[in-house]
């Protein structure tokens, strides 16, 4: 396990650098001068400019630049939004658990709905269960979510009045309100995360459940119930593990949305304000943090692949 | 030839695909005849009638300007459609070469380009999408760069899979002895044999386009008023919902029929050329 765990850390390295270069590039996919963007302000004067590009080191070469806005990075320092003047750093760590909570009520969402559903669709192949799970997998993969949210809000709370609409409500202020502040977001973020572990592991159980070991766990006399959450679980678990980088990717793409639709002030959205503000700095740190999150749960569920299948850790 | 038409027939007997492609005839010969279908004018505001409900003369309702609403659904499949397949050109047009290359090549080249696209895939995409199109600025056409920039992995990953098998085979490698250049083989001797899943993928691809399109529309990055756009317009009827629920429910259902239809459409074509990877068994 070490030396798998060493190799996976060692490959994180240059895609770190990349999708660090990356995200420092976005400045120059801009029109104009970037000291102008980087200030947020078109009609500056010439010697001002000339005065920040000297501060930030615009004139200088670009590897020069990258290496130090990295150095600064590391340090934490992502500098401060051109609106409120407010550093980046705190923006972030202000809005990233309120993210992190939706992402992971979302994801247990997914898990706690998908993995049942799967399994019911996968012991009766072509039945009743097996079409209404596979029509839901392809609604959850093809609904818009800002269209989903809409709908819910629509539903639960304008016409039946049962959950507030929008708004955000700490549970450190009260359990109660937070839970059911965060009831639909979470259903919306969550349904397609239900459809693609459902898609998933209803096709990889399939799969398993008509392997030769499952059928002599049964000829052996075990329990249906036995044979599925013993034997052939695990294995059928390995294809859904896989996709979890991409999966939690896509819920990271929504969050933008979700939080945008129920008012939520995370860091999806936070993503948004600073696109639609243009304040570059802001959306420099939002982006590298959110990628960053990624690439660490990608890491974990790689981690995770190692554990649940021997022969990746000793390959 | 005999393949094509093996797979044609194996297509046909897949009902939800058949279902998929004629609904998806009957969008595009509905958006292509909006003027002959439709009686209205997608801008043009009648305040007399804001907001109101179905009836016979306005099937779906009116927005909050008096804009018939299925006029405007039917003339943003325009728009939103257009939009998803320009994106997925762009991916394609970028994505198999650079496939093509790094499967066919190896060794360094191909290190670096998965590198390269290991970081692009690192991204979320509407993330990536939306940092990209506020740097190049707003406009539809560096929206749809965008939206083609981060599908553009996708079939970069699936080529390039391609490649690195067909690269070994017999007819490969007698090309290659019988002086052929690398170009004329990939396109000679390659390409034509990675073009099917290259169809799967553009028709999948295009069902995330256009989520992703109108996710941006709603956002306020994507296609901006008074153009009628799918997302553009559930934004827009998003702050009327209490009172006039149809403007979200229209667009936002032919959105999701449209998604659902390219998936089952590019789900049939996996399956009519190789049925032993279908996602249904």
């Amino acid at each position: 396990m070490g030396r798998f765990l060493r190799r996976r850390l060692l490959a994180v390295v240059p895609l770190l650098l990349l999708v660090t270069s990356m995200v420092f590039s976005l400045i120059l996919l801009l029109p104009g001068d970037p000291a102008v963007a980087l200030i947020g302000m078109e009609d500056a004067s010439e010697e001002k400019l000339a005065a920040i590009r000297e501060r930030m080191g615009l004139n200088r070469p670009l590897v020069v630049q990258y290496v130090s806005w990295l150095g600064r990075v590391a340090r934490g320092n992502l500098g401060a939004s051109l609106r409120t003047g407010q550093p980046v750093t705190e923006a972030i760590r202000e809005r990233a658990p309120i993210t992190l909570g939706l992402a992971l009520a979302a994801t247990a969402f997914g898990l706690l709905v998908g993995v049942p559903l799967a399994i019911l669709a996968a012991r009766r192949r072509g039945g009743l269960m097996d079409a209404a799970a596979s029509g839901l997998a392809a609604f959850g993969v093809a609904v818009p979510n800002f269209w989903l949210g809409s709908m819910l809000v629509l539903v639960m709370a304008l016409h039946l009045r049962w959950l507030p609409a929008t708004g955000y409500v700490s549970p450190f202020d009260s359990a109660g309100d937070a839970l059911r502040h965060m009831l639909l977001p979470t259903l919306t973020l969550g349904a397609s995360a239900v459809a693609e572990v459902t898609r998933q592991l209803r096709s990889s159980l399939g799969e398993t459940l008509a392997a030769d070991f499952v059928k002599t766990a049964r000829a052996k006399g075990l329990a249906e119930r036995r044979v599925v959450a013993k034997h052939a679980l695990r294995p059928a678990l390995i294809p859904v593990v896989t996709v979890a980088g991409l999966t939690v990717s896509r819920l990271v793409s929504n969050t933008v949305v979700v939080e945008s639709i129920f008012a939520l002030p995370g860091l999806g959205r936070l993503n948004l304000e600073s696109v639609l503000n243009r304040d570059f700095p802001m959306l420099q740190g939002a982006v590298l943090v959110t990628v960053l999150a990624v690439i660490v749960v990608n890491l974990l569920s790689d981690l995770l692949y190692g554990l649940i299948d021997p022969r990746i850790r000793y390959g | 030839m005999g393949e094509t038409r093996l797979a044609l027939r194996r297509f046909a007997r897949r009902r939800m695909a058949l279902a998929g492609t004629f609904f998806l005839t009957l969008l595009i010969l509905g958006a292509l005849a909006a003027p002959l279908v439709s009686p209205y004018d997608p801008l043009r505001q009648d305040l007399a009638r804001m907001l109101a409900g179905p009836s016979p003369a306005h099937l779906l309702g009116t927005d909050d300007l008096g804009r018939d609403v299925l006029t405007r659904v039917l003339y943003g499949a325009r728009l939103s459609l257009g939009a998803a397949c320009l994106a997925v050109a762009i991916a394609t047009l970028a994505g198999v070469p650079i496939g093509l290359v790094a499967g066919y090549l190896g060794g360094r080249i191909d290190d670096v380009l998965m590198r390269v696209i290991d970081a692009l895939q690192a991204f979320p995409a509407l993330i990536l999408a939306m940092a990209i199109a506020a740097a190049l600025g707003p406009g539809l056409f560096n929206v749809m760069v965008a939206v083609g920039v981060v599908y553009t992995p996708r079939f970069a990953r699936l080529v390039r899979g391609q490649v690195l098998a067909l690269r070994e085979e017999p007819f490969v490698e007698s090309a290659r002895a019988a002086g052929a250049t690398h170009a004329r083989v990939l396109a000679r001797h390659v390409l034509p044999n990675v073009v099917a899943p290259i169809v799967v993928q553009v028709s999948i691809g295009v069902a995330f386009a256009l989520l992703a399109e109108t996710a941006l529309s709603f956002l306020g990055v994507g296609i901006k008023p008074p153009e009628p756009s799918w997302g553009t317009d559930v934004g827009r009827g998003y702050r009327f919902m209490r009172l006039a629920p149809w403007l979200v429910f229209m667009p936002g259902t032919a959105i999701l029929l449209t998604a659902l239809a390219f998936n089952l459409v590019g789900d049939g074509i996996r399956d009519a050329f190789d049925p032993r990877q279908s996602r249904e068994s």
